[in-house]
């Protein structure tokens, strides 16, 4: 039992944070809002070569061979950047889905091989940064990326499907974040398309919700950290009644309980990277909770820095909107908070649920 | 990261679990806030202490199990999971005997910690004055050094476990010219001393859960001091540190009060108002979320690490919740909540009412939670002081 990141692990992430910092100002993402296509393909490629497309392939794919405890650390920083490129559904969904469809080999033989030349087709692609992938998840109404990627992975019924962008028609719904890529996509299933039916698509599609949770919750660590560096950033400079409103207990308090609230949900979001990494039973509840905790911080976290900033903070011109309106987002992205809740209560409310002293742990199966 | 208990940390749980099963008393103990039921926690402490679990992560030569804080951990699981009683001596074997352990010579720990890992001695703590509360620094009692004693006057009140205690430790002023943290020493004072007098208070819940200590030209061996002469402040924050930050409150505690809290809403669904179902569950997921940050923190404090202000942000974690789920408790039982257990129509009601009670001091002790978010602000968050 060792519940701490190695010093490799911070290193990566510090190196992804410094780079961020560097590649992804304010300024860079306001000018993105502006451009065609939201998105950054200069970037995105420097992004492949830090590692963080492939983060979850095998080195023999062009991957860097890490798990999901490390990718979280990653994804904080894309939170704490406001990043509007497609890690999430790219990286942390799209490339995991398509690595273990070509495990399902006890599918019909048409798929299983389909699934395998796909895979070794795209995956090192998508890892040198030369292609994005975008899943449409019947969590989501609408498929994030999809304007931008190169390979649709879509879910239809029980089965998976696989397409390349230009076989589906796409339809643009422009969001409250401007940073997001927002899509209906029409498109026509065929045996042709399907890379995974039944039981096996189901659990890949299982997977994927999983997976796209656990990453907006560590997104949301990092929107909520931000967020709570800039109101503490804003409180201690700017003076009313001839002194700094950060001495006002009011919203000293107030500021308080948002760091309480975000070191509070760190854990609950690294356990279940853990619990999702090795496969542990009781993931999808550990997700949840993660995705509860993480995402409400991070709303909690925008409330109240907004709060604090005055009307500067109701600006378009002030730069805290982009991660109050990631905050938002990400609450709904991969199961909204009922959902969540609904999962985790089903869990702790049922007969003889393993809850109390000593069950925090689950050994992996 | 490997959140998987090792087959020696799954064996220290089941030697645990084998002796705690054979040996916690059938029937819950009276509170230890009643003179009998003090003397029936000093007697399962006496077992325990037997048993060699008296204080798990202590060294041996000190009474103590010489085991890790992890294991000190998976221990705290078993003894909540298996009903144990509170520990009578939580001031001691929690607060002072680690401060011991750090700022003690070796004389003093020889002498003192293994009585407190034995409870031969319990403990009460004396900082608190009637106008020192959250100002601990405007403490007045004073502490004049008279050849190789102490000469002790003055007044310390809501002593926990005062009134049936053997020994004090409290924060005296003895440069009578300081002011505020500087000037104070940090002293050891047992209570039959003569010139100490023991005024018991009742609390909210009726029973004499605190006392008021009264000093009166008492003396005490100046070897009784812990730390250096006037460098008492520093002493006690680092018994603050331990008392919010780790020891005090372990996550168990408040994962039986959630398991417990799931239980009740089972037996009372039909009955249950609308929306104490989401909070029942919400209250689990803070259990645990509190668990995984403790497992965080021994994990770096067995890393070399140590705790910092961050304590803070524990003790208003525990407390909120704890307050918040005897209120959900309450809820669930409408009326019936309302009732003592001697009432004729209480089957069933537990001890919520009488835990309420008591919950609702956690945001009061061990510095208030408006204290704990003022060290936040101005420790963690680096905002300027308020005032
Ligand atoms: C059950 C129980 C057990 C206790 N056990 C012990 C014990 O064993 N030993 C011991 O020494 N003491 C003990 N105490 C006392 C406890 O430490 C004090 O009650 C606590 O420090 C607060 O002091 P006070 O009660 O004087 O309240 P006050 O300090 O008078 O505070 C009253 C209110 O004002 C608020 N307040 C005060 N200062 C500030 C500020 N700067 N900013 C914002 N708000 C402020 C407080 O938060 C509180 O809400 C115990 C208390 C209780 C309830």
């Amino acid at each position: 039992m060792r519940f701490a990141f190695t010093d490799d692990q911070l290193l990566l992430q510090s190196t992804v944070r410094d780079f961020l910092k560097k590649e992804c100002t304010p300024e860079a993402v306001r000018a993105l809002w502006a451009s065609q296509t939201r998105h950054d393909a200069t970037l995105w490629s420097k992004l492949a070569e830090l590692g963080v497309c492939g983060a979850l392939l095998p080195e023999a794919q062009g991957g860097m061979g890490l798990d999901e405890r490390d990718l979280v650390l990653l994804l904080e920083e894309t939170g704490r950047a406001a990043l509007p490129e497609p890690v999430v559904s790219t990286a942390a969904v799209g490339v995991p889905l398509l690595r273990d469809a070509r495990n399902h080999l006890d599918e019909g033989e048409g798929q299983a091989l389909r699934a395998l030349r796909l895979s070794d087709a795209w995956l090192p692609r998508v890892a040198a940064g030369d292609a994005i992938v975008a899943v449409g998840h019947p969590a989501n109404p609408f498929v994030a990326d999809a304007g931008v990627a190169d390979l649709l992975l879509l879910a239809h019924g029980d089965e998976v499907h696989a397409l390349e962008r230009a076989a589906a028609t796409l339809t643009h719904q422009p969001a409250n974040d401007p940073a997001r890529r927002l899509f209906s996509v029409a498109w026509t299933p065929s045996a042709a398309t399907c890379i995974a039916s039944g039981d096996a698509a189901r659990r890949l599609l299982d997977a994927a919700l999983d997976r796209g949770a656990l990453a907006c919750a560590a997104q949301a660590l990092g929107v909520a950290e931000q967020l709570l560096d800039l109101a503490v950033a804003y409180a201690k400079q700017r003076e009313q009644f001839g002194r700094a409103i950060g001495s006002f207990q009011a919203l000293q308090h107030k500021l308080a309980d948002v760091k309480v609230k975000l070191e509070y949900a760190r854990p609950v979001v690294y356990k279940a990277a853990h619990s999702v990494a090795t496969q542990i039973a009781t993931r999808a509840v550990d997700v949840s909770h993660a995705k509860l905790a993480a995402t409400e911080a991070a709303s909690f976290a925008a409330r109240i820095a907004l709060q604090v900033h005055g009307a500067i903070g109701y600006t378009w011109e002030q730069d805290l909107h982009l991660w109050m309106r990631r905050a938002w987002s990400l609450e709904r992205d991969f199961g909204d908070a009922p959902f969540h809740l609904d999962r985790v209560s089903a869990f702790v409310l049922a007969d003889g649920a393993p809850i109390g002293p000593g069950h925090t742990f689950r050994q992996p199966e | 990261m490997d959140l998987s208990y090792t087959p020696a940390e799954q064996g220290f749980r089941a030697e645990a679990r084998a002796w705690l099963e054979a040996h916690v008393p059938k029937a819950p103990l009276r509170s230890f806030d009643t003179a009998e039921g003090a003397a029936e926690h000093r007697a399962w402490e006496r077992i325990l202490q037997g048993g060699g679990w008296a204080m798990v992560p202590w060294p041996v030569e000190y009474g103590g199990r010489g085991a890790n804080l992890l294991q000190w951990l998976i221990f705290e699981e078993e003894y909540y999971r298996a009903g144990a009683p509170r520990r009578i001596n939580q001031n001691g074997i929690f607060l002072l005997g680690p401060t011991i352990m750090e700022f003690g010579t070796p004389e003093q720990r020889a002498r003192f910690l293994p009585k407190i890992a034995s409870s031969e001695e319990v403990w009460a703590q004396g900082w608190s004055e009637p106008n020192a509360g959250s100002d601990m620094a405007a403490i007045q009692a004073t502490a004049r050094i008279d050849g190789d004693h102490y000469v002790l006057n003055g007044q310390k009140t809501w002593a926990s476990r005062g009134a049936f205690a053997d020994w004090l430790f409290g924060l005296f002023r003895t440069d009578p010219a300081s002011e505020r943290h500087k000037g104070l020493t940090f002293v050891l004072v047992p209570l039959d001393t003569q010139g100490v007098t023991v005024r018991p208070i009742a609390q909210l819940d009726g029973e004499t859960g605190f006392a008021e200590v009264f000093f009166d030209d008492a003396r005490v061996p100046v070897a009784n001091r812990l730390g250096g002469e006037h460098k008492g402040w520093n002493v006690a924050m680092a018994t603050a540190g331990f008392e919010r930050g780790l020891m005090l409150r372990s996550p168990a505690r408040f994962q039986e009060t959630a398991r417990k809290l799931v239980a009740l809403y089972r037996e009372n669904e039909a009955s249950a108002p609308g929306g104490t179902r989401e909070e029942v569950v919400r209250c689990w997921m803070h259990a645990e979320a509190y668990a995984l940050d403790t497992y965080r923190t021994v994990s770096r404090l067995l890393g070399g690490g140590k705790i910092g202000f961050e304590a803070s942000l524990n003790k208003i974690f525990w407390s909120e919740l704890d307050v918040r789920m005897h209120e959900t408790a309450l809820r669930i039982l409408g009326h019936r909540g309302d009732l003592l257990p001697e009432a004729p129509a209480a089957q069933g009601v537990g001890d919520w009412l009488d835990s309420y009670l008591f919950s609702l001091s956690g945001p009061i002790y061990a510095g208030t939670n408006e204290i704990q978010r003022n060290v936040i602000a101005e420790r963690i968050l680096g905002l300027p002081r308020s005032f």
